[in-house]
């Protein structure tokens, strides 16, 4: 069942893709006059059936943990200078960093980017270390499929709940917007069901938190399915311009309706050279 | 070099109305048929008209075949599902354009290719009227005048006037009962109405009305949308009284924001920005930021929400909140200020607060 | 054909008989429409508001304008259920429920933006050419009130299908006229009938956007035609075109199948816009509700202008004796529109102060020919144009990774320096393209052609332009200038001796003084050749 919500997950992030290259085209071309490609990182697969706790687990994610993140959040996950402590943060929030290639971070930003994992970020590495830092002081888990099985969810509930509290941000459809000095709320396309969910009882980076207690699991999986249901229907009108509201449909009238027009009176009125004196 | 095609705008009527037309021509040069050999008027290559006129009636086949399959995409192509509504809209709209560009395409290549070329003169006039028409009128205008007696009887005139004006400005009394008068109403919200059971009123979630129990909305960072219990659907209470409740760790707060009018960290500001009112909502946990994404004003909800940034000249109003008997978050009282935009009416509220404290 | 066949004989003379439509054939079956492309930018504007009446016909046969609540149960799943206005479930239900209703909205929509668009075009071709000059500054005004009437339309059109994009943009007008000092409270309650949003806003608009302002803009847009007909349009310079004549294409049969043409291709294009580009997809924005918004909520791009004003503006306020004057709302909403709509009602009119021109013009200018004015213009585009790139300042933030207060930043400088800018670079470029012209005029063009002198030099052959382009280079005309000059006995001219009239007259003799007179233009002696010799020197390198 997640399996095949993630491969049509991954379709539909493929095909917005050419739509949103095709906006982000008509805006460098409009606003910027330059080239611009918007370097889409690829949709993770993260399996969403983590489980958490079992000991060898721990001890396998404790020895990643120090290879590959103790160097800013220390060796003992307490915190450094760096970057923040990791006990109590629960496997969601390592489950949805790791997973959407997030952590390990690569440099010092505004903030971290979804990329594509490193080589060794494996389902079973995100488990271990997910494991690991569970072990260290609890927090929230990582969602059962059933958790976040779209197919489940009521996509009209859910959707009254987005536009409540998640398209101030990540816009109507999820396509994303900015944030301040440089922050901004990333594009839901390539999100998984469960790295949505593990977003909203985590509160990653900037992003404030949606407990399961005033926000209930049924409700965020109804979120789940509006935003899973929306973002793979096809745009009824044409090319959706990227899904970003009046600003793409003002540079495609322009920049295609009226140039094609301009061109139009240009063809009508062309006076052919004459030969003259 | 070239025709003059003489086509006078004449102002000056050229029969007096009621009269029937004279039988001369009004207009000289005129001619019915345009001869091969008149200049100004080039016609095309016989060749290439005939070429023409091929690509063009092949043009309007297309037209016509387009047309036909629009017709047909209209019985064909059903909607009633997003899938069906998009083949639908793609075979109509498709079919429609391209009937249209062909059409579009074939009657330019009719008028460039088949048509003769124009260089046709015609001359202009000077727009004024000559001195005779405007001294005719003038006199004209003075006898009607005098005839009429207007100038005469003085008070004609004034009870004239006197007579138009009520009736000139009964269209703007007709116009008042567009609305209400405003009177206080933008100063309060539905917070401060009584509730049935005169208990204070609840502060419930947005789109699920589920009241909010204090203990429950325990996740420093956290943030939800609320609204008042009772008015969850009432569009014209939400517009004036939705909130947003934040969760902060106590040593987060600042000076700013009154910690009266908090519960455990738990913190109620209008969500109605008070630039021009849209709903201030991008909340970062990180910054406290919250920033509205009309026009980005942004508020520092750990200092009171005090404009960090942008356009809004104003905090948002903090609401006061506690708990009742059962542990649910509620509103102690009304804003004590304004919520949303600014207006003629308002005055400095916040510095009047200040003041009686 | 020798006569014209019996189907259409009986009718005219039915006609003929009744009306006298003969006379009036007579005068204009033949009347002359001059050619160029930049004439047909005001009929993009004058299809779309035909394509606009046509689909919003259409669309009334099935739109609710009512705020009544119902609840969804159409097809779009992912509103099942969900509560909304009556209106917005007529909106979704023309797009989904009603073959082509999608279709029709969208044109509708695209033809909007069209009209808008087209209208702007037309509008700085006339000021650019100067085609506002006396005997038209009657029909510059009409059109000016046609744009501010279309902004307006365009306003009342996207509130009504009452999605929650749609709810923002009326959220932010009751904020400006709240804004408003003294009635700005009692206007909003007019207007909503009562507190914001109330149920009232909706049915008020759809009157306002189908019958008020519709029908001010046709009759509005039949006096701008009718004036037209009767003016005559203007002409770019060029041979035998003077201001006394007008050279062209007969209205009948050629600018009538031009115009036809160009009204199908106007169609053309709007239908492919509304079938491969979606436009206001309302159903992915759901209901309004005035505790919601989304992330990049924008206004059609005709309002974008007016948003970036508001977003650059910093927070002031002034409060006076209980009364709040919001500045950061009123200045933005207010002064640039006002800026940009009075400037243009007045320029004729200042113009013709400055210059002392009172006479008919009926050539239309090249914009390089009057220096100051095209700067001018380009600057209000500048000012237009950073204020609606301003519009969209956090798409840009969140497109092309700029701190979102960097382009605040950015653009509250930038609507000072940009305008100054621009006017120095434009003014620069007339002067240069008019020595451009000079230069044909008196060197003539390149030809192509590499000659190799005597001693071993290479240039390459002018030959003389083309008539043509020679013609309409010298259709330059002079921009009178006001004298200020003291007469023989050292006594200013009357208009010159108060302050106001010196300004006048510095402006004059700024703004008409022709800094690159033109050659005579047939001059082609030693001294020219000369200068061909070393500008062939110079390029020598690379030829080789």
């Amino acid at each position: 069942m997640i399996g095949t919500g993630i491969s049509v997950n991954s379709i539909t992030a493929r095909r917005r893709h050419p739509l949103a290259r095709v906006a982000v085209v008509a805006l460098a071309l409009g606003l910027l006059g330059g080239g611009y490609a918007l370097a889409a990182p690829n949709g993770s697969t993260a399996d969403a059936a983590i489980a958490s706790g079992k000991a060898d687990d721990v001890a396998q994610g404790k020895s990643l943990f120090v290879a590959h993140c103790a160097s800013c959040h220390g060796l003992n996950a307490e915190g450094t200078s760096k970057a923040p402590t990791l006990v109590g943060v629960g496997a969601a929030a390592v489950d949805f960093q790791v997973s959407s290639g997030r952590m390990p971070a690569a440099d010092a930003g505004p903030q971290a980017p979804r990329k594509p994992r490193a080589e060794w970020v494996t389902d079973d590495a995100v488990r271990d270390l997910a494991a690991y830092v569970q072990s260290l002081g609890g927090g929230p888990t990582v969602p059962s499929a059933e958790q976040v099985d779209a197919a489940k969810g009521d996509p009209a509930k859910g959707g009254e709940l987005f536009r409540a509290n998640c398209i101030q941000c990540h816009n109507f459809v999820g396509a994303g917007g900015a944030l301040t000095y440089g922050k901004y709320a990333p594009p839901l396309n390539p999100a998984t069901p469960t790295q949505i969910y593990e977003a909203m009882v985590t509160g990653p980076q900037a992003m404030p938190v949606f407990n399961d207690s005033t926000i209930t699991p049924e409700q965020k999986r109804d979120m789940i399915a509006y935003i899973t249901h929306v973002r793979s229907q096809v745009d009824p009108g044409g090319s959706g311009l990227g899904r970003i509201g009046p600003v793409t449909e003002g540079l495609v009238g322009w920049i295609v309706g009226l140039s094609l027009l301009i061109l139009a009176s240009i063809w009508i009125t062309a006076k052919k050279r004459r030969a003259q004196a | 070099m070239t025709e003059h095609n003489e086509n006078p705008e004449s102002r000056v009527p050229t029969r007096v109305i009621g009269t029937p037309p004279t039988d001369g021509p009004i207009v000289d040069n005129d001619p019915i048929h345009v001869p091969a050999d008149v200049p100004g008027v080039v016609p095309q290559d016989p060749v290439k008209v005939r070429k023409a006129e091929r690509l063009v009636a092949f043009l309007f086949l297309i037209t016509f075949l387009a047309g036909v399959a629009f017709i047909a995409s209209y019985v064909i192509f059903q909607v009633g599902t997003i899938d069906k509504t998009a083949a639908s809209n793609y075979a109509l709209g498709g079919s429609l354009a391209v009937a249209l560009l062909s059409l579009a395409v074939g009657i330019t290549v009719w008028v460039r290719q088949i048509m003769p070329k124009y260089n046709l003169v015609q001359e202009r006039h000077s727009m004024a009227s000559d001195e005779d028409t405007r001294e005719y009128v003038k006199e004209t205008f003075l006898q009607g005048a005098d005839e009429s007696g207007f100038v005469k009887h003085r008070l004609l005139r004034r009870t004239l006037l006197l007579a138009a004006a009520p009736l000139g400005l009964a269209p703007l009394f007709l116009l008042k009962d567009l609305g209400p008068l405003p009177g206080t109403s933008l100063r309060h919200t539905v917070w401060g109405e009584p509730t049935k059971n005169g208990k204070p009123r609840r502060l419930v979630v947005e789109g699920t009305g589920q009241p909010i129990r204090a203990a429950d909305f325990n996740s420093p960072g956290g943030i939800l949308s609320v609204v008042p219990q009772g008015y969850e659907e009432d569009l014209d209470a939400l517009a004036k009284a939705t909130l947003i409740l934040l969760k902060f760790r106590p040593e987060e707060l600042k000076s700013g924001t009154n910690l009266n009018w908090t519960h455990d960290g738990i913190v109620a500001y209008s969500k109605i920005c008070t630039h021009v009112g849209c709903p201030a909502a991008l909340y970062e946990q990180t910054t406290h930021h919250i920033l509205c994404p009309c026009h980005q004003s942004t508020f520092d909800a750990a200092d009171g929400a005090k404009v960090v940034f942008g356009p809004a000249a104003r905090p948002l109003p903090q609401l006061p909140i506690g708990i009742d008997e059962e542990g649910y978050l509620v509103a102690k009282s009304d804003f004590k200020v304004p919520v949303g935009p600014s207006f003629w009416e308002r005055g400095d509220a916040e510095a009047q607060v200040r003041e009686n404290a | 054909m020798d006569a014209p066949p019996k189907a259409i004989v009986g009718p005219s003379t039915f006609v003929d008989d009744r009306l006298g439509a003969g006379t009036f054939l007579k005068r204009n079956l033949r009347k002359i429409f001059p050619d160029h492309w930049s004439f047909l930018l005001g009929e993009i504007a004058l299809y779309s508001f035909v394509i606009l009446l046509l689909t919003g016909t259409f669309l009334t046969f099935w739109f609710k304008p009512s705020m009544g609540e119902v609840t969804y149960t159409g097809t779009y799943a992912p509103l099942y259920g969900v509560k909304m206005s009556e209106a917005y479930q007529s909106a979704l239900h023309i797009s989904f429920d009603v073959r082509g209703g999608l279709l029709i909205r969208q044109i509708h929509h695209w033809a909007a933006l069209l009209f808008v668009g087209g209208m702007m075009a037309h509008a700085l071709r006339i000021f650019f050419t100067g085609a506002y000059r006396k005997p038209r500054e009657i029909n510059w005004l009409i059109g000016i009130i046609l744009l501010t009437l279309a902004l307006l339309e365009g306003l009342t059109g996207y509130s009504l299908p009452d999605d929650l994009l749609s709810g923002a943009g009326l959220r932010i007008t009751e904020g400006v006229m709240l804004s408003i000092p003294v009635i700005g409270t009692y206007l909003a309650f007019f207007l909503f009938g009562g507190e914001y949003p109330g149920h009232d806003v909706i049915s008020r608009f759809y009157t306002i956007h189908i019958l008020l302002i519709p029908g001010i803009l046709l009759a509005l847009i039949t006096a701008h035609m009718i004036i037209m007909w009767v003016q005559k349009h203007t002409q770019m310079a060029g041979k035998g075109r003077t201001e006394h004549n007008v050279v062209g294409a007969p209205f009948y049969p050629a600018f009538m199948a031009k115009s036809g043409a160009f009204f199908l291709f106007t169609f053309a294009v709007i239908a492919l816009l509304g079938t491969f580009a979606q436009i206001n997809p309302i159903w992915l924005f759901g209901p309004y509700n005035p505790a919601n918004i989304s992330a990049a909520s924008q206004p059609d791009w005709y309002m974008g202008f007016l948003e970036g004003a508001l977003r650059i503006m910093p927070s002031w306020e002034i409060n006076l004796f209980d009364h709040t004057i919001p500045l950061s709302v009123l200045i933005p909403a207010l002064v640039p529109l006002g800026l940009v709509m009075t400037g243009m009602a007045l320029y004729p009119f200042i113009e013709q102060w400055v210059t002392g021109d009172r006479s008919e013009h009926h050539i239309a200018e090249r914009p390089r020919n009057n220096p100051h004015r095209t700067a001018i213009g380009i600057s209000a585009i500048t000012f237009y144009g950073i204020l609606w790139l301003l519009g969209a300042n956090d798409v840009i933030s969140a497109n092309f990774k700029i701190d979102l207060y960097t382009t605040t930043w950015i653009g509250r400088f930038a609507i000072f320096i940009g305008p100054a800018i621009a006017y120095f670079i434009a003014y620069r470029m007339c002067i240069g393209l008019q020595r451009k012209d000079a230069e044909v005029l008196s060197h003539g063009v390149e030809s192509g052609v590499i000659k190799r002198m005597p001693n071993g030099q290479y240039i390459e052959v002018h030959t003389p332009a083309a008539e043509d382009i020679a013609e309409h280079i010298r259709g330059k005309q002079e921009i009178p200038v006001l004298t200020g000059a003291p007469d023989g006995e050292g006594i200013p001219p009357k208009s010159a001796r108060t302050a106001l009239g010196r300004l006048r007259t510095r402006m004059s003799e700024a703004y008409g003084t022709d800094r690159v007179p033109l050659g005579n233009g047939h001059a082609h002696d030693e001294e020219h050749e000369e200068e061909h010799a070393a500008v062939g020197a110079g390029d020598r390198k690379q030829l080789h």
